[in-house]
C-alpha cells in the first residue's frame, strides 16, 4: 500500500500553485490530504504531480463580513468549528461540522478541500448547496465564481477544471431567526453518511419565509429539495405540515442502489429523519 | 553477623497482597508513548522487501508467469514464483490425523498452477524498498484462466457445485456428529417445539498492527532468525523447521511488541512462509509487512456459518432436547497448523452448554469455499453456539409464556453435582456458577424496572429490548485436546524464574502478550509471592532463544496456565531461599515469611533482603551455613493433567433501542457478571471483558467480510469494513463471582474471550426482544440497518 511515484512541489505562493497547475497535465492539489493521501496509497489516484499548498501563507483565513463568511482554502474543519463567530453566522455549519469524521481528521481536513473533492456523502457540499454558497475558482487565467448549486455535478464530479483551484468558499450569513436543520444516518458517528438532510428554515411572522433543504449521501450529488420548499413556503408550521413535508422529501429523492439499503428503505429513512429534523427546527422557531 | 546490610530498593512496595490488587499497568506507558518496538520498527543491514502479486480471481489456473519487465525495474532483486520456491519449501499439509475424514488440499507458499481464493499469493517480488517492490509487482504478467468457483456455503454444498480445489470432486472438508443418534422421543413428548434458522457473516480480527515478519537466513552459520508479529513463537519454530527441512535448534523465532492478535496471529500463513523461504533462497534478510488491504483478503477469516436448531421444552419451560445442524465456511485451505475445524466443532458442540438440555444432537459440516481460509478468532465457535442457544431460549420462553431470565434460571447446569463432568456433547465441565452470576446481574441491571420502562415506551412506539446471554467458555485449552487430534503443539505454559545477585527477579515465560497486559499480571503475581515491588521483576517473553518451551497465547491461557507455572516456580524458589535464610536466622524454614522485600522470622524485622540473599548465594556461597547453594534459576511448567481445558462461565445482558424507521440500534447499557476464578488484577480482567464485549458488539452490529457472488472481497478498507468505535459503545458494567478452579493452586480461569463469546448473543436476543411487538425478527448477523429494515418492512407487509 505505497503510492505510485509522483512529482511533488511545495507551492510557495498562490501564483506558484496556479502556474504549476497550468503547466502540468495531471496535477492534483494537496491541502488536508484526508481523502487524497488514502487514494494515493490505494493507487486509486495516480497523478503525475502533487501540488502541496500547506506552506502557502495567508490561505487559512476566515473572514466574517456582514453579509458573508469567506473561508480560505487552508481553513481546517477544526479551525472553522472552533470559530464562534463563524458558527454563529453560519449555524448550519456549526451543526454539521461535528458530524464531519473525527477530531483527528478535522484537524487536518479542510472545508474547501471537502467541497472541491465532491464526495456525495460529505457534509460540507450539502451545506454549501443548502445555504447557496458561492465557490471561487482560480487559475492563471483569472478567477470565476460558481454557485454551489451549480458546482456539484455528480459522483466526485464538479465544475472545477483540472488547472483550477478552489480558493475560497463564500457562505451567506444566516438571517436573524433562521434555524439550521441537520441530521444524518451513519453506521457510526463520524462515518460518511448513508443519507442525510442539511438545510436552513426561516419562519417569519408565523409563516415559513425561507426553506432550503438538501438531501445527501444517497444521491450522486447534493440534491436541493425544491418541491418540498414549494409546499413549505408561505405556510404556518404545524405537525400536519411537517408530515406532508417529510413525505415530500421521501418522494423527491432518487436514492442510488447500494448494498447498505434499498431505495425503498432510504425513502423510509428520509421520511423519518425529515419528520424529526423539521420538528426540532420548527419547535424552536419564533412562530 | 555474617551479613552486612546493603542498600534497600528505593521504591516503595505498592501492595501488600498482589493477587487481587487493581494495579495500574506500568508497561502500557511505553506503548502509549510510542516507544514500542514492533516488527516494522526493526531494520537489518542488507534487508530486502517483498510485495506479492496476488490472485485476482476466486479460482484460477496459472497458464504462465512473465517477470522480465518487473526485473528491469530499479531496485528489484528477484521475482520468485511458486515452482521456484517449491525447490526449497514444502507446502502446508493440514490434515490432523485425529480428525476423521478431514480433507484439505496442500497449500504452497506461492500458488503453483492453481489458485483457490482471491488474494492468494502467486509471485514474490523482492526489492530494496517496499515501494519499489510494489511498482515492479504491477509489471508482473500472469496469464490466467478463470475457473468456476464456489464461494458461499450454499454454493459450496450444492450438488452441482464447482470444486474449490481440483484435487477434490466435492467441497466437504469435515463431517462430524455430537450427542445422541436419535432425539425424536424428546421432541414427540414436548409441550412446545421451537425452530429457527441462523446465519453468521464472515469476520476477521482486524488487528491494529497488521501481520509482519522479518526472516534472516544466515548462510554462514546456517541459522534462521525470524521476527514475527505472532502469538506462538515456539509453534512457528517447529513450522519453519518442518517446511524448510531445518533442525528446530537452528531456528530462533522472536515476537517483539505485538499490536493485537485475537487469534489471527496464531496461524502460519502462506505469505509469511514465502518470506522465510525467500530469505533462505537469497541469503539476505527479508521484511514483509501485510498492508491493510492484504490483511482483509488474507488474514484468517472466521464465523461464517449457517445453522438450524430445534428445541423441545415441557410446559414449565424445562428443556427436553436440542437438535442442531451447523454448516461452517472453511475457505480454500485448512488454516495451518491447527486447521479450520475448531470453529465449526465448537459452534456445534457448545450449543446448549450452560443448560441441562435433555437429549442432545448436533451435526456439523465444514465446507471448502473459494475464499480466504478461516481460522481461530477470539472465542472460536463459542460466540456462534452461544447466540444460537440464547435465541432459542428466548423463543422457547415466549412459547411457554415465561420470563426469559426465569427460563434461563430454571435450566442452568450449575445446580448439578460438584466435580468434573462431561455433557452429552462430550464437554468436560467443572462446577459452574451461572445461578449466582444471573442473580447478581439481575440486581445490577434492576431488571424489573427495565421491563416496566420497556412496556411503557412501547405505547409510544419506542422499541427497546433486553437481551441475555449465558455462556460457558473453554479456557486454557491444553494438550488434552490437541494431542489426540495429532497436532504437534506444546500446550503447556512455562516459567523460568531467576534470582539475580542484586535481589531482582527475572521471569522468562512461554506466555506471550499482544496488548492484554498478561506479562504485567504475571509480574504482579510474582512480586506478590515475594512481597516486593513489581518493578523488581523483569519479564522476558516471545523469544524461543530466551524463554522456556511452551504455548504462547490462545484460548485464554495466560494467567490460567502461565500464572500457575509462575506461582509454582515462586514456591520452589522460596523454599530454597528459606532453607538458606533459616540457617542464617537460626530458625525453622516454616517460621519464615516474605515481608516487604525481606525474609523475616517470627521475631520480626531484622530479616534478610532479597538483595542480601542474591549476593550471598551468587558471590559468597561459602557463607551459607548449610553449605547447600539452592538453585538460583527454577523452571516450572503447568498443564492441568486431568482436564482438557478449564471452564469459565458468566452471564451478559444488554439494554438497547431499535429505531424501526431508520433501522439503527442504540446501545443503552451493558452488564456482565463473569466467573474466571481467582482474579489477579481486576483492572486488566475488567478491560479484557470490556474489550471482548466491544469486539462482540462489532460482530453483532457491524463487521462482515462481504464477498461478491464471484468471490471478490468488496469491503477491504476500514471505511467499508466497519469496526466498533468508542462513540457507539454503551457503559459496560462488570462484576464477578469467584469460583477458583481446582485444577491449579492459583485458581485462575481464562477471561480473554468471555466478552466476545457472549456479546453477539446478548445483542441478538435484545434486538429480537425489541422487535417482538412488530412481529419481526433478525436471524443473520451482523444486524445492520439494512437487515433490521428488511425484517421490519417484511413484517409490515404481512399485516
Amino acid at each position: 500500500m505505497k503510492s505510485a511515484n509522483f512529482a511533488y512541489i511545495r507551492a510557495t505562493s498562490l501564483d506558484h500553485a496556479l502556474s504549476t497547475l497550468a503547466n502540468t497535465e495531471d496535477a492534483i492539489v494537496l491541502a488536508g490530504g484526508q481523502s487524497l493521501v488514502a487514494a494515493l496509497n490505494l493507487r486509486l489516484q495516480v497523478p503525475e504531480l502533487v501540488v502541496d499548498i500547506n506552506h502557502v501563507p495567508g490561505l487559512d483565513q476566515i473572514e466574517i463580513g456582514d453579509d458573508e463568511v469567506r473561508i480560505g482554502p487552508l481553513v481546517r474543519h477544526a479551525q472553522l468549528m472552533a470559530s464562534d463567530e463563524a458558527t454563529k453566522a453560519l449555524p448550519l455549519i456549526g451543526k454539521a461540522l461535528p458530524h464531519v469524521a473525527h477530531p483527528a481528521i478535522r484537524n487536518r481536513g479542510t472545508t474547501c478541500g471537502s467541497l472541491a473533492y465532491g464526495d456525495p456523502a460529505a457534509e460540507m457540499p450539502a451545506c454549501a448547496v443548502a445555504l447557496g454558497a458561492t465557490l471561487v475558482l482560480a487559475s492563471t487565467d483569472g478567477t470565476r465564481e460558481v454557485a454551489a448549486r451549480e458546482f456539484f455535478e455528480g459522483l466526485y464530479e464538479t465544475q472545477r477544471a483540472p488547472h483550477e483551484m478552489l480558493i475560497e468558499a463564500r457562505f451567506p450569513v444566516a438571517p436573524k431567526g433562521a434555524r439550521p436543520v441537520f441530521d444524518e444516518v451513519a453506521a457510526r458517528r463520524g462515518d460518511f453518511a448513508t443519507l442525510g438532510l442539511a438545510g436552513q428554515i426561516h419562519v417569519d411572522s408565523g409563516v415559513i419565509a425561507a426553506f432550503d433543504l438538501v438531501a445527501f449521501g444517497s444521491e450522486p450529488a447534493p440534491l436541493l429539495l425544491e418541491n418540498v420548499a414549494d409546499i413549505a413556503l408561505g405556510k404556518a408550521p404545524n405537525p400536519g405540515l411537517i408530515t406532508d413535508l417529510s413525505q415530500a422529501v421521501a418522494d423527491q429523492v432518487h436514492p442510488m442502489e447500494s448494498p447498505l439499503a434499498t431505495p425503498q428503505m432510504r425513502r423510509r429513512q428520509y421520511r423519518a429523519l425529515a419528520e424529526r429534523c423539521l420538528h426540532a427546527a420548527m419547535e424552536f422557531a419564533d412562530v | 553477623m555474617l551479613l552486612k546490610p546493603c542498600a534497600r530498593w528505593p521504591m516503595n512496595k505498592l501492595v501488600s497482597k498482589a493477587v487481587g490488587a487493581p494495579m495500574p499497568r506500568e508497561s502500557a506507558r511505553l506503548l502509549v508513548e510510542g516507544r514500542g518496538s514492533y516488527v516494522d520498527d526493526i531494520a537489518l543491514p542488507g534487508m530486502l522487501h517483498i510485495a506479492f502479486v496476488r490472485a485476482p480471481f476466486a479460482h484460477g489456473r496459472i497458464l504462465c508467469i512473465e517477470t522480465a519487465d518487473a526485473l528491469q525495474m530499479p531496485g528489484v532483486v528477484a521475482a520468485i514464483d511458486g515452482k521456484e520456491l517449491a525447490e526449497i519449501c514444502a507446502p502446508f499439509d493440514t490434515n490432523p490425523p485425529g480428525v476423521p475424514g478431514h480433507a484439505s488440499a496442500p497449500q504452497p507458499p506461492l500458488a503453483i498452477e492453481e489458485s483457490c481464493f482471491q488474494g492468494e499469493t502467486v509471485v514474490a517480488v523482492v526489492a530494496e524498498s517496499r515501494a519499489a517492490a510494489e511498482d515492479a509487482a504491477e509489471l508482473v504478467f500472469v496469464d490466467w484462466e478463470e475457473l468456476p468457483a464456489a464461494c458461499s456455503i450454499a454454493e459450496a454444498q450444492s450438488d452441482s457445485a464447482a470444486a474449490v480445489h481440483s484435487s477434490f470432486d466435492n467441497n466437504l472438508s469435515l463431517h462430524h456428529r455430537f450427542g445422541a443418534e436419535d432425539v425424536s422421543d424428546a421432541f414427540e413428548n414436548a409441550a412446545h417445539v421451537v425452530e429457527e434458522s441462523f446465519a453468521f457473516g464472515r469476520q476477521t480480527g482486524v488487528t491494529l498492527e497488521p501481520r509482519g515478519i522479518i526472516a534472516h537466513w544466515d548462510p554462514r552459520a546456517e541459522e534462521l532468525e525470524v521476527w514475527q508479529s505472532h502469538q506462538v513463537p515456539w509453534q512457528m519454530r517447529e513450522v519453519y523447521a518442518a517446511q524448510l527441512g531445518l533442525s528446530p535448534q537452528s531456528i530462533r523465532v522472536v515476537a517483539p511488541d505485538v499490536g493485537g492478535a485475537f487469534g489471527l496471529k496464531l496461524h502460519a500463513y502462506a505469505d509469511e512462509l514465502a518470506a522465510v523461504a525467500v530469505s533462505k533462497r537469497l541469503g539476505r534478510p527479508i521484511k514483509y509487512i501485510v498492508d491493510r488491504l492484504e490483511s482483509f483478503t488474507s488474514d484468517a477469516h472466521a464465523r461464517e456459518a449457517k445453522a438450524t436448531c430445534r428445541m423441545a421444552v415441557d410446559s414449565e419451560g424445562h428443556i427436553l432436547g436440542i437438535d442442531a445442524v451447523v454448516d461452517s465456511g472453511f475457505g480454500a485451505y485448512a488454516m495451518h497448523p491447527r486447521g479450520s475445524f475448531g470453529e465449526a466443532m465448537q459452534a456445534a458442540q457448545m450449543i446448549g452448554a450452560p443448560y441441562k438440555v435433555g437429549a442432545f444432537r448436533a451435526e456439523v459440516r465444514g465446507w471448502r469455499q473459494n475464499k480466504a481460509p478461516s481460522g481461530a478468532y477470539r472465542g472460536v465457535g463459542q460466540p456462534i453456539a452461544c447466540a444460537i442457544t440464547e435465541d432459542m431460549i428466548d423463543l422457547a420462553a415466549r412459547a411457554v409464556g415465561i420470563d426469559p431470565a426465569e427460563m434461563r434460571r430454571i435450566n442452568y447446569r450449575s445446580t448439578l453435582d460438584e466435580g468434573t463432568r462431561a455433557t452429552q456433547s462430550g464437554l468436560v465441565i467443572e462446577e459452574l456458577s451461572l445461578d449466582a452470576c444471573l442473580a447478581k446481574l439481575m440486581e445490577a441491571m434492576d431488571y424489573k424496572t427495565l421491563r416496566a420502562g420497556q412496556a411503557a415506551l412501547r405505547e409510544n412506539g419506542i422499541y427497546r429490548g433486553i437481551g441475555f446471554a449465558s455462556f460457558v467458555e473453554l479456557t486454557g485449552v491444553g494438550a488434552g485436546l490437541y494431542g489426540p487430534l495429532g497436532l504437534p503443539l506444546a500446550a503447556n505454559e512455562s516459567c523460568r524464574l531467576t534470582l539475580q545477585p542484586d535481589g531482582s527477579l527475572t521471569c522468562a515465560t512461554s506466555v506471550t502478550d499482544q496488548g492484554q497486559g498478561t506479562l504485567s499480571a504475571l509480574g504482579q503475581l510474582i512480586a506478590g509471592e515475594f512481597d516486593i515491588a513489581p518493578n523488581m521483576v523483569r519479564m522476558i517473553s516471545g523469544d524461543t532463544g530466551r524463554t522456556p518451551y511452551g504455548g504462547g497465547a490462545w484460548a485464554s491461557r495466560g494467567m490460567a496456565l502461565g500464572g500457575e507455572a509462575a506461582r509454582r516456580a515462586c514456591v520452589r524458589m522460596r523454599d530454597g531461599l528459606f532453607e538458606v535464610a533459616a540457617g542464617v536466622l537460626q530458625c525453622e524454614p516454616s517460621a519464615l515469611a516474605f515481608d516487604n522485600g525481606e525474609i523475616i522470622g517470627l521475631k520480626g524485622p531484622s530479616g534478610l533482603t532479597l538483595a542480601e540473599m542474591g549476593a550471598l548465594c551468587h558471590y559468597r556461597p561459602y557463607d551459607i551455613p548449610t553449605g547447600q547453594v539452592p538453585p538460583m534459576t527454577i523452571e516450572e511448567s503447568f498443564l492441568p493433567l486431568n482436564l482438557p481445558y478449564i471452564t469459565s462461565n458468566g452471564v451478559h445482558a444488554v439494554h438497547l433501542e431499535v429505531d424501526s424507521e431508520l433501522g439503527t440500534v442504540e446501545l443503552l447499557d451493558y452488564w456482565v457478571v463473569d466467573d474466571c476464578g481467582t482474579v489477579v488484577n481486576p483492572l486488566l480482567v475488567d478491560e479484557q471483558l470490556r474489550g471482548g464485549i466491544v469486539q462482540g458488539i462489532g460482530a453483532a452490529l457491524y463487521e462482515e467480510c462481504v464477498y461478491s457472488e464471484d468471490g471478490q472481497f468488496t469491503n477491504g478498507t476500514l471505511a467499508d469494513y466497519v469496526v466498533p468505535m468508542a462513540g457507539e459503545m454503551p457503559a459496560i458494567h462488570v462484576d464477578h463471582i469467584t469460583t477458583p478452579t481446582r485444577a491449579s493452586g492459583l485458581g485462575a480461569k481464562g477471561v480473554g474471550e468471555a466478552g466476545t463469546v457472549g456479546a453477539p448473543g446478548a445483542v441478538r436476543t435484545a434486538i429480537n426482544d425489541a422487535l417482538s411487538p412488530l412481529a419481526a425478527r433478525v436471524a443473520k448477523q451482523p444486524f445492520t440497518t439494512r437487515r433490521i429494515l428488511e425484517a421490519v418492512m417484511a413484517a409490515e407487509n404481512l399485516e
